[in-house]
């Protein structure tokens, strides 16, 4: 055993070594990305393979063949890419998995480092019928991933491992065990189309196996005590002499604790690990003893929900806290879950209003001689007024944001195109949609190759920085380079945007501003789709290229 | 809140290699036998946004956040960013912080960032030309964020031990970068 501080994401790349893992997929997105870049620089020699994919669906799919070849696999994504590969991950459910799979999610509460929306992808559980551990800290990131390893060896399916950014980008003491070298693990696909092949009306056996599964876990994490129930030594001490609970999951739990101590309570708490399929007696022999219970769980109060179906029948005269005490908005922290304690008990919590002082907003900006740079300005100086400019996932984001400020609509990766062709069809209005080369590859062609086939115009900026820069600089099919470091081949984007059907493309250097220039000028009134790729690298990839 | 744990931020702007020192901090604290937590942004918000990270050690650490008023200690890499972190501070709160102004577009004057310092900690406030004295004395401004840890250190502002974050620093940073590192930690003895 060996005891080391961790980041959460190095945690699970550690307990996946221990468990054997063989076949590693994913794609960058925060605050998952380090799960892949750990395993990028250690693949080789430990004798895993691990892939970039082009997006989450493929790499679920890679992770698929390789389950069902018998090879032990992880696949990490942030949460919006477990939306991507939904479509995937649904009928696995249904067929289940023949070697073990763990999926790594990561949740971003209070849109840190995301865009779109404030997913709990926590809800999928409902969806797809797929267990669901959530650790709270560092040490939970490795024990849960081992154990996500053994729930899904023993029943056959997926297991998500959901973490938050306040668990995946904690640090903290892990302990954990080293691993010896191993040989690189060729596996065997045995045929066998009763189990891999979803049609009817075998689906419907297997959606009736799957239900069966969740029975079975259920029972398993039961007698695990995989949820347990802990504390509770002080007098239940409230004014009025009530029994109170409380059920908290991830980062919650954490925060529940740190205001228990402060405010010198030790209420009983079931700590909820395995969030799907939950452990229904637990919770019902929880809630029997209580007066009031207070749920603890970020953003949605799916928990909430649950314990009010399950109390109805153990305890129907207790009282149910959640969200009525703690907002669905946002994450929580130690003064939002005091509060809730101080309400519920009629305990203070010592509270420091602060006095903000009046402080600007200080923007993402584009690094010192980023190629975006110069592209931003001359969109900005030569469209005609009136032209809508769709922004996509990535640094260019920044674009929406002061002194750029042309940024009409943002949404999810490859969206610019899709939408652009929208509205294009929809108005006279002139469109500059702008992608980045990681996200063309990921979701963009679809879009390019639907708005020449159904004969709209935008002009599309692909914006080839020769690297997926925003989430820590990784390699994608545009490099030459594959996730580790081998030579692959290189995709060339005017190839195929050219085999899209486009006939306008101009591939140019956008630091050459007069060219630019011109080419938007001249683009901009073309009758049909066209594409500028501007191709420059990323100055700070540049730098540290220079730099060795 | 918790008495014995100490509360540190680290504040600044994307890129300026705060990361590194929160994982500096992590260790020297485990080194010395605490439990830690820390908590750190990526992503976007690292192109030269705002960006706030925690340390915490002490006996028993739940939470990797603490709450307005709980620093114990405050670095901040940026005057402006080092302003907008005051909140966790109170009167027992050191606040170290680079002598340094990032600007942008809309930031206020200089004048009243340093107003606003002196308004929220009088005692405790220490300006460190750190960028100024990296950038003459190693030609490297990058290492001011360990120059301002080993001012902090050597003062005893920490309660770590100088010699826990030199064997910290030697375990996170890369070799090729160590030399340098410790300079500049060591550079801060004399300040």
């Amino acid at each position: 055993m060996v005891k080391e501080v961790l980041l959460g994401n190095e945690a699970i790349v550690k307990a996946a070594l221990e468990a054997g893992v063989d076949f590693v997929s994913g794609y960058p997105g925060c605050p998952a990305a380090e799960v892949g870049d750990e395993f990028g620089k250690i693949a080789k020699e430990n004798g895993i393979y691990f892939e970039w994919s082009t997006n989450e669906k493929v790499a679920l799919e890679a992770a698929i063949g390789a389950s069902f070849s018998g090879l032990k696999t992880l696949v990490a994504m942030k949460n919006f890419g477990l939306n991507v590969c939904a479509e995937a991950l649904l009928p696995l459910c249904y067929t289940g998995t023949n070697a073990p799979m763990v999926v790594v999610v990561g949740d971003d509460p209070s849109c840190w480092s995301s865009a779109q929306t404030e997913e709990n992808s926590r809800g999928y559980a409902f969806i797809a019928h797929i267990p669901v551990l959530e650790p709270s800290d560092c040490q939970e990131c490795h024990d849960f991933t081992k154990l996500a390893f053994e729930i899904s060896e023993k029943f056959k399916l997926p297991v998500i491992l959901r973490t938050t950014i306040r668990v995946a980008h904690q640090r903290a003491p892990v302990q954990f065990e080293e691993t010896g070298k191993k040989e690189l693990k060729k596996g065997n696909f045995i045929k066998n189309p009763h189990q891999y092949v979803t049609l009817p009306p075998r689906v419907l056996e297997m959606k009736k196996e799957l239900l069966e599964k969740m029975e079975k876990i259920q029972a398993y994490a039961e007698k695990e005590k995989i949820n347990f129930v802990k504390g509770g030594k002080s007098p239940f001490g409230t004014a009025q002499g009530k029994k109170i609970g409380i059920i908290a999951s991830g980062v919650g739990y954490l925060h529940l604790m740190e205001a228990q101590k402060e405010m010198g309570l030790d209420l009983p708490v079931l700590k909820i690990n395995l969030f799907y399929p939950l452990t229904e007696k637990t919770v019902a022999d929880f809630v029997k003893k209580l007066n009031k219970v207070l749920i603890v769980e970020e953003l949605d109060g799916y928990l909430e929900k649950e314990t009010k179906v399950i109390a109805r029948e153990s305890n129907p005269k207790i009282k149910i806290s959640g969200k009525d005490l703690l907002s669905e908005i946002g994450e929580l922290n130690v003064e939002k879950v005091g509060l809730a304690l101080a309400k519920l008990t009629g305990k203070k919590i010592k509270i420091v209003k602060p006095q903000t002082p009046d402080i600007p907003r200080r923007y993402a900006k584009l690094c010192d001689g980023c190629p975006h740079f110069y592209t931003f300005s001359v969109i900005k100086k030569v469209a005609p007024e009136n032209t809508i400019f769709g922004g996509d996932i990535g640094c260019y984001m920044i674009a929406g944001m002061p002194p750029h400020n042309i940024q009409d609509y943002e949404f999810c990766m490859g969206s610019s195109l899709g939408i652009a062709h929208g509205v294009r069809k929809s108005t006279n209005q002139k469109v500059i949609a702008l992608i980045g080369d990681g996200t063309f590859f990921h979701s963009g062609i679809a879009g390019l190759i639907n708005t020449v086939y159904n004969k709209s115009n935008p002009l599309i900026i692909i914006l080839d920085n020769r690297i997926t820069a925003m989430t820590g600089h990784q390699n994608n099919p545009g490099m030459g380079k594959n996730g580790m470091g081998e030579p692959a081949q290189e995709l060339n984007i005017e190839e195929i945007v050219r085999a899209c059907g486009v006939k306008s493309i101009k591939v140019l250097d956008p630091i050459n501003v007069k060219e630019l220039e011109d080419t938007v000028t001249d683009f901009l009134s073309k009758e049909e789709v066209s594409v500028i790729v501007c191709k420059r690298i990323c100055a700070l990839l540049a730098r540290r290229q220079q730099n060795g | 809140m918790g008495k014995s744990n100490f509360n540190i931020i680290i504040a600044g702007a994307g890129g300026q290699g705060i990361v590194t020192l929160v994982d500096i901090l992590a260790n020297a604290a485990f080194i010395e036998g605490y439990d830690i937590k820390s908590s750190e942004l990526h992503g976007l918000s690292q192109r030269g946004g705002t960006v706030l990270t925690y340390v915490r050690f002490g006996e028993k650490i739940f939470s990797p956040l603490f709450e307005n008023g709980q620093a114990n200690l405050i670095i901040g890499l940026d005057l402006l960013e080092s302003l907008r972190q005051t909140v966790f501070s109170s009167k027992k709160t050191n606040i170290v912080i680079n002598k340094y102004l990032m600007p942008f577009i809309g930031i206020i004057p200089e004048k009243e960032i340093l107003d606003g310092l002196e308004k929220a900690q009088k005692n405790k406030l220490y300006l460190v030309p750190a960028s100024e004295i990296c950038q003459k004395e190693l030609g490297k401004e990058v290492v001011s964020g360990i120059y301002l840890l080993g001012y902090a250190a050597y003062k005893n502002m920490i309660g770590l031990k100088p010699e826990s974050i030199l064997k910290a620093i030697e375990k996170v940073v890369p070799q090729k970068y160590l030399e340098l590192n410790i300079k500049a930690f060591n550079l801060a003895k004399s300040a």
